[in-house]
Formats: structure tokens, sequence, C-alpha cells
């Protein structure tokens, strides 16, 4: 009996390898694999009511491959790398990692305490790493046409507008998804661009799906804002840098009071509910973080000076002149999503360097890339570009991956589902024919959830 | 009387070292890429005057007595990299009274000094095509520079009277950024007819200088874009010609059979569908890589793939940065992705030396090392393609002028605070050149 439903296991395993693997969208992946769960529930006991099991015995017969040999129902992937990156300890040489049904890492080691179920597709590839995230972007909102119909990472009614939510402008369908996952990047922090003191919301999603319900991961995740002058290309007021500050701190101010009033235990004292304000709240209370981008040293030193005041859990976007206060960050212990290395050196990022990851992470740290905004060529970057620039200027190599996976992850509040290979996490896993940095290594596969996403080296 | 040999000696002594290039220069142990044959593994590079003397393997290269012996061993040489198209020296180009200034040359307002020119040669590009804009039909003359130390855009020059010679090429531009209201073409059409129209004014205007040749009576009045465009149909000045979509590459090749020019078709994004017909025409690429498509609807279908297929179309193929568009630093990088995209090591290499070289016309001078060609040369800290690859020097006819040892120097290869001036790419039309549409 063992040994037959053991061979249910395994023809459920070949199954799943059949019928989730080749598809292309995670949804419909996720469909058969409840259609496949319904046809097991239905013709297996048949089958063995055909020898003649009574009911009992065959909910026995169900869960004994489940409870002795968990593995051999589970594994819908397995990964074989020369060198596995798993942003958990040191690369792990001849490693592999095995993705159960339900996108979940189940086990990562090395090849020889990691038992791949027969039947289960493998793959194997020089290099490995996690999926890669981009910590900061605005794809999705922002497309590749650049015209204003597929422009709606910045709303320019009114400088301060945080109730804009990300999941109401996200083109899953947009084709610099597609591109960005083609290089690797699995997970973006996507939403509201620079531009505003306050813009709108961000949301964190995997680079899959056709709807946003199918990409999300979570739906609100950061307040985007803005300091320096380049608010007041767009608006009106305001039209200083320290006008920019003191409207930011009066809409604080103002949160902090609709939040006293909703409070009142009289409830027909309180105020009607107010999205704008309800939303600054919820970064008041640490809800959402404040992503604030800052440039410059002035900017920088104000974002912290609003953080010190509001008491807010603070991100730092852009960045560039941060190397001239690594002593306050430190002390603030504010992470930074830093500019893509090679931005532009003109404008706010006239100071950029090259060596500004190496530097903040030597210093303790937590720093991140980003593909940022874009308002031109190339509409995105892609972030596993500019931690190659990074790791070419001072940063090491694992370094450098982590800015692109585990502590992006943290960053963006998302670590213990993304960023490393470790079981439980999902599996999202990218595939290289080489050292994923060096221009002329290829990105091969990549794997979402334990679904190939992306084949063809490139 | 008796004094004056010392005198003389003392004189001679005063000026050793300004006849310090002069002196050879013998880089040896390296491994060299020169270009125009294979790999020398353990090179060995002699300059003097400016010029290469020697390149081969090392103990196969006389090493001339007195010269000043480097080693380079661990170090990898290759040409000087040539950038057949940027925008660095904050120049400008025609203005907004019309659409097409033939007249206008973008050597008048070059500022050698800049910061993106110290950038440029951070980023190993020793001589390079200094163009104005795309917002124009044809927005003026381009500068053929060498990026040598120089206070003077004279000191930068190919050519060595710009009163007398042809300093450059002819940019043109067609696809949208040069649309607007009129005078400006509000359709395609309507830019290829107006200029074709202009070209057949310098056909006119060349015959009547071809009768006053017999008749001085007969002699046009002269005209400044009338001769810029004579000398491009007599194909003594090449046009540099600004295009993207596939269609506007083939209404470019049809100019050229219409009046014959000398022709590097620039950017050349959709390049990719019609590479056969660029090749039937014989006319060389100068390309751009962007690490994403779209931005301007005209770069949307924009492939890494682009140098690999034209290449293997049989396409001459040159990258080129658009500074800034792409940053001079990153030039390297260009090619290597495009190695990654399909390109070959050596037509990569190629692409970034010795084809803009011939699509500059300065093949005879530069774009690989053999002797008696500009001891233009980089040393390398490994591999060309690899990302962790630094330009350690460059050299400009045998002078050092980027040195990243150089604290004051490093600087522009890394970034610095307050280091860069606070200009905006593509603010205006004679900016960077993807960035040149309004």
């Amino acid at each position: 009996m063992s040994r037959g439903s053991a061979n249910a296991g395994a023809i459920g395993a070949r199954l799943i390898n059949q019928l989730v693997i080749p598809t292309p969208s995670t949804a419909r992946g996720r469909d058969l694999r409840g259609s496949l769960g319904s046809r097991l529930r239905s013709e297996i006991p048949r089958s063995l009511r055909a020898l003649g099991m009574t009911r009992s015995w065959w909910v026995v017969a169900l869960a004994a491959p489940v409870l002795f040999r968990p593995l051999t129902l589970a594994a819908q992937l397995a990964v074989k790398a020369d060198t596995l990156y798993t942003m958990a300890g040191a690369p792990i040489p001849n490693g592999v990692v095995l993705v159960g049904p339900d996108g979940k890492v189940q086990q990562v080691g090395p090849a020889a305490t990691v038992h791949i179920p027969r039947g289960t597709r493998t793959l194997t590839a020089r290099i490995v790493t996690p999926g890669l995230i981009d910590a900061r972007s605005v794809v999705g909102l922002a497309g590749a046409l650049n015209t204003p119909a597929d422009q709606d990472q910045l709303e320019t009614s009114d400088p301060i507008q945080p109730e804009l939510r990300a999941v109401d402008a996200y083109d899953a369908q947009e084709r610099l998804v597609a591109w960005l996952r083609s290089f690797g990047v699995t997970t973006i922090h996507t939403g509201h661009g620079p531009g505003a003191l306050m813009s709108g919301q961000t949301m964190v999603v995997k680079t899959r799906g056709n709807t946003v319900a199918e990409a999300l991961v979570d739906s609100a995740t950061m307040v985007a804002m803005t300091l320096g002058p380049t608010v007041g290309e767009r608006f009106k007021s305001p039209g200083t840098r320290s006008k920019g500050v003191a409207m930011l701190r009066a809409a604080f101010l103002k949160a902090k009071d609709y939040a006293r009033k909703q409070a009142d235990p009289d409830s027909t004292k309180r105020p009607a509910r107010d999205l704008k304000l309800e939303t600054v709240v919820r970064v008041l209370d640490g809800r959402l973080a404040a992503l604030i981008t800052a440039h410059e040293i002035s900017e920088i030193e104000a974002a912290l000076r609003l953080q010190r005041e509001f008491g807010f859990r603070l991100v730092l976007d852009g960045a560039s002149e941060s190397y001239m206060l690594i002593d306050e960050l430190k002390r603030a212990g504010v992470p930074v999503i830093l500019h893509p290395t090679m931005i532009r050196n003109t404008g706010e990022a006239r100071s950029a360097s090259l060596e500004t990851a190496a530097r903040l992470h030597d210093a303790g740290i937590t720093v991140a890339l980003e593909s940022g905004y874009e308002g031109y060529v190339p509409k995105t970057r892609v972030v596993l570009f500019e931690a190659a620039m990074a790791a070419a200027n001072g940063l090491s190599r694992e370094a450098a991956l982590a800015t692109i996976t585990i502590d992006a992850a943290r960053i963006i509040g998302q670590d213990r589902r993304v960023g490393s290979l470790e079981a439980g996490k999902d599996g999202d896993l990218v595939l290289f024919d080489g050292d994923p940095f060096e221009y002329t290594s290829h990105v091969c596969t990549v794997v979402i959830e334990g679904k190939v996403v992306s084949e063809g080296c490139r | 009387m008796l004094i004056r040999p010392w005198l003389l000696l003392l004189t001679s002594l005063a000026t050793a070292p300004l006849a310090a290039q002069e002196r050879p220069v013998a880089l040896t142990g390296a491994r060299i890429f020169p270009v125009s044959g294979p790999v020398i593994e353990n090179g060995t590079l002699v300059v003097q005057g400016g010029k290469i003397v020697a390149v081969g393997r090392t103990g196969s290269v006389r090493i001339p007595d007195g010269a000043e012996v480097r080693d380079a061993r661990g170090k990898i040489l290759i040409p000087g990299l040539v950038d057949t198209h940027s925008h660095i020296g904050d120049g400008d180009g025609g203005d907004r009274s019309a659409p097409i200034q033939g007249d206008v040359r973008v050597l008048d307002a070059i500022d050698v000094g800049s910061d993106n020119v110290k950038r440029a040669r951070a980023g190993g590009i020793t001589t390079v095509n200094i163009m104005p804009g795309s917002g124009h039909l044809m927005s003026g003359q381009t500068a053929y520079l060498k990026l040598r130390l120089g206070k003077s855009i004279n000191d930068l020059l190919y050519c060595s009277d710009p009163l007398t010679e042809i300093c450059g090429g002819l940019k043109m531009a067609n696809g949208t950024n040069p649309r607007g209201a009129p005078p400006w073409p509000g359709t395609r059409a309507k830019a290829a007819a107006l200029v074709r129209e202009k070209f057949l004014k310098a056909v006119e205007y060349r015959r009547k200088l071809e009768l006053a040749k017999t008749d001085s009576t007969k002699r046009p009045e002269r005209d400044l874009e009338m001769e810029a465009l004579v000398q491009v149909l007599d194909g003594k000045r090449t046009v540099h010609f600004h295009t993207h979509r596939y269609d506007d590459i083939l209404t470019v090749l049809r100019l050229k059979q219409e009046f014959g020019f000398k022709l590097v078709l620039h950017h050349v994004s959709e390049g990719w569908k019609v590479a056969r017909e660029i090749a039937a025409a014989g006319v060389p690429c100068s390309i751009i890589l962007i690490d994403a498509p779209g931005g301007k609807l005209e770069a949307i279908n924009l492939r890494m793939e682009t140098g690999a297929v034209l290449d293997s179309a049989g396409v001459l193929v040159a990258y080129h940065t658009d500074d800034g568009i792409t940053d001079s630093r990153f030039f390297l990088r260009s090619a290597a992705l495009g190695v990654r995209a399909g390109m070959s090591r050596a037509r990569a290499l190629e692409a970034l030396t010795i084809a803009g070289a011939k699509m500059l016309d300065l093949d005879d001078r530069i774009g690989t090392l053999t002797a008696g060609k500009d001891a233009d040369f980089l040393v390398l800290s490994g591999d060309p393609f690899s990302t962790y690859t630094h330009v350690e020097e460059t050299w400009v006819e045998g002078t050092r002028v980027f040195d990243r040892s150089r604290p004051e120097d490093r600087q522009y290869a890394t970034g610095g605070f307050r280091l860069m001036r606070d200009f905006e790419a593509g603010d205006d039309d004679g900016d960077a050149d993807l960035g040149g549409g309004r």
C-alpha cells in the first residue's frame, strides 16, 4: 500500500510539473494547480476504491505521502548551481534549491544534502541568486512610450497628494516590467515618483501577472516625498526649499490633529474621513514609511530633521550627496535607497559618485539600489547593471548583490518573503551563465515562485 | 666667445622639459590588443614624438636608448577610443531661426576645459566627433577633436586651420526631433522635401562654381551654407545623420542615393530591421546602446542586439556615447553589452576604435596600435569588456592626459562633490542628441 501511494505521489509530482511549469501566467498556474488538486481528490480515491478500500482508508493513503514522503509530492522545481548565492550565509558551491508546489523554497543546501525527487524539473546554471529586487521604481506607472497617456507616476494638480494609491495606476503588462524581469528583477517597489512634496503611495509587486492583483505583494508600502528645487519646477508653491519643508510640517501637524479628533470617544465629534489626512496618519503611526527623495546635503538634513520632529519611519531616496553626511545617517539609523550608480551627473545629482554605495555600506548603513525615475532615455534603469557598476567601484561582489536582494528586501519590509533563498521564502531565482555582474554574462532563466517566467540567455 | 658653447648647452638643458615627449616611452610586458592584428600576450609598445614607434612581443621589439621603460605587466593596452557622436564641451549649434543651418560650426562654441571633456578622457576617449543637436534637419558642422590637453579649441582640432580646412562633418536629423511649427517640418515627407530642396540648391551652386572656373565674373556670391553643402556633394565632408525608425533610415539612404554624399547613420535604433538595406547601400552605422527601450517613441524598438545584427549583415559598426545620453566614462561598457548581445569581442573592440576612425576618415592616423600611427592608447587594469576593469591611463600622442592614480584625475572617473557643472542634459536643442527634441 505504501508503495502504491508513493507511486501516486510521484504521478502527482509529474502532473504538477507538466501542468504548472510551462504556464506563462502565475494566475493560470494557480488555477491549474487548483484543478489538479480536485482531480487528485476525485480520481485517486476512485482508483483506491477499485482496490476495495473504504473511505477512511483512502484518507490515510492520501495523507501518507504528505506525512512520510513530503518532498516526493511537493517538489515543483529544482535548481542546481555551481555557485549558489543564497544571501543568507556564504555562497554554496554545488548548491541546490528545491521549490515546492506552493512556490516556496523547501530546501537549500549543498547537492549532497538535498534530495531531488524523481521527475522534478531540474534546471542547472553556473551562478544562481535570489530574484533581484528593485528597491524603488516607477515602472508600471511610468511606461516606455513616455507620452502623457502612459505617465502616471506624478500628478501635478497639488504638491501634497499622499492619498494616491499605486494599485490604481499600475499596468502589469507594461513592457518595461517585462524588460526588468528579463534581467532578473522579480520584485519591484514601485509607485508614485519623485517631484511632489507628497506624490502618492508606493507598493511592492512581483514582475508577473496580467493584473495588479496577480502581481501584488504589498498594496501600500511608503508615501513618496521629495525635497528640493525639483518640486518647484512643477508647482507654483513651494518655490523654495524651506517653503517645501514648512508645507510638509504643516501637513504632518494637521494629520496629528485629525488623528486626535478621530480618536474622540464621542463618535459624533469625529471629523469626516479624509483620504489625504488618513494616509499621513498612517505615516505618523508607522504603518507606512516616509520615502523622502533628497539629493543635496541641505535636503538630506531637512529629511532627518523632519524625521526627528515627527518620528516616522524614514527611508532616504536618491541621496547623491549622502556620502558627505555618513555620521549623521548612521546616528539616525536611516536606510538609503541610493540613486542608480550610473545616474547622470546633472542637476541635483551633479555630485553623484560611483563610490557612494561602497562608502555607505562600509559605514554600516543599509543600502539598496534603485532604478529610480527616468524622464527620458533610457526610460528605466536595470538594477543588475547599477549594482555591477557599484561592484566595480569599491563594493564587494556580495555586498553589491545584497543591495539588490536581501538589503533591498529589508528596506521595503519584505525580507520575510523575498531577498534570500531560505526555506519558507518565495522561490524567486535568477540563473546566470557567469558572474552576474560581468557585462558579458547572461541572465538565462528567471523563476518567480517556482515558475519559469523568462527564458533564453540575455 | 668661449662661453657661448656653454650657453648653448644651458639653453638646451632649459628646454629639456619641453622636449620630454621626445624621449621615447616603452611599456613592456603588457597584454596588447593592437586591433590591427591578434592579441600580443607579452607585448611592448614604444612611443616617441607623439607616434607609435613599435609594437610587438617583448624581446622582439627594440627599445631605443634612453627610453623611459615602464613595467606594464598585468596591464592591458588598447588603442584610444573613438567616439563618433558626442556632445561634450558644452557646444551648441543652430538656433531656433531655421530648421536647416549648414553654415553653423559647433567649433565656434566648444569649451575644451569643460568637466565633461575631462570625464571623456577618464573614459578612455581620445578622439571625438562633437555634434550639434538633433532638433534641426541640419543643425550645423561637427568638429573632430583629439582630446589633447589644451586650453583652446585650436589645440584639440584635427584640422590645422579652421579658416581653410574642413574640420568635421555635417549633422543632419530626421524623425521626430526636427519637427515643429513652420518653418520646421510638420511631417516626415515635408522634412525630406525641405532637405532635397536645399541640396538641389547646392547642386546649382556647385554648377555656378564650375562655370566660374572659366569665367570668374560668373562666380556666385559666397554662401557659407552652400559652401559646406558643396563639400558634402563633393564627398569631402561627411554627413552624420541622426535617425531612429527603420523607415526614416530608408529615407536617409534615398537621400544619399539622390545626392551621392558620404554618410554615417547615427543611433539607428531600428537598424536591425533594415540591416540588409543598410549593408547594400554600403553605409556605416554609429550606434548607441541604451539600458532599456523607450523614453521616446522612436527608440521603443531599440535593442542591444543591433550591433551584432548590423555586423553580421556586413555593415561597419561603431558605438558612440551621445554624451550626455550615455556617459563617456562608460563607453567601454556599451561595446561590452554589445558582446553580451552577440557581437564578437574582436568586432566590438573595432567598434570602439578603428571603425569609428574610418567613419571620421582618420583611420590613417588612429584606431589601431600600429607603428606610425598616433600614440593614442589606454592602459587598462583588466579585460576591456570586464565590468571590473578601470581605465588607468589615457595617452594622447605620447602624453598621459588621464592618470587614475592622481586624485585630481581620479575624481573625473568616479565623480565627486560639486565637481560637475550644473547643467541640464537636453535642456535645449543644442544639447544631447537623443535628448535633442523639443
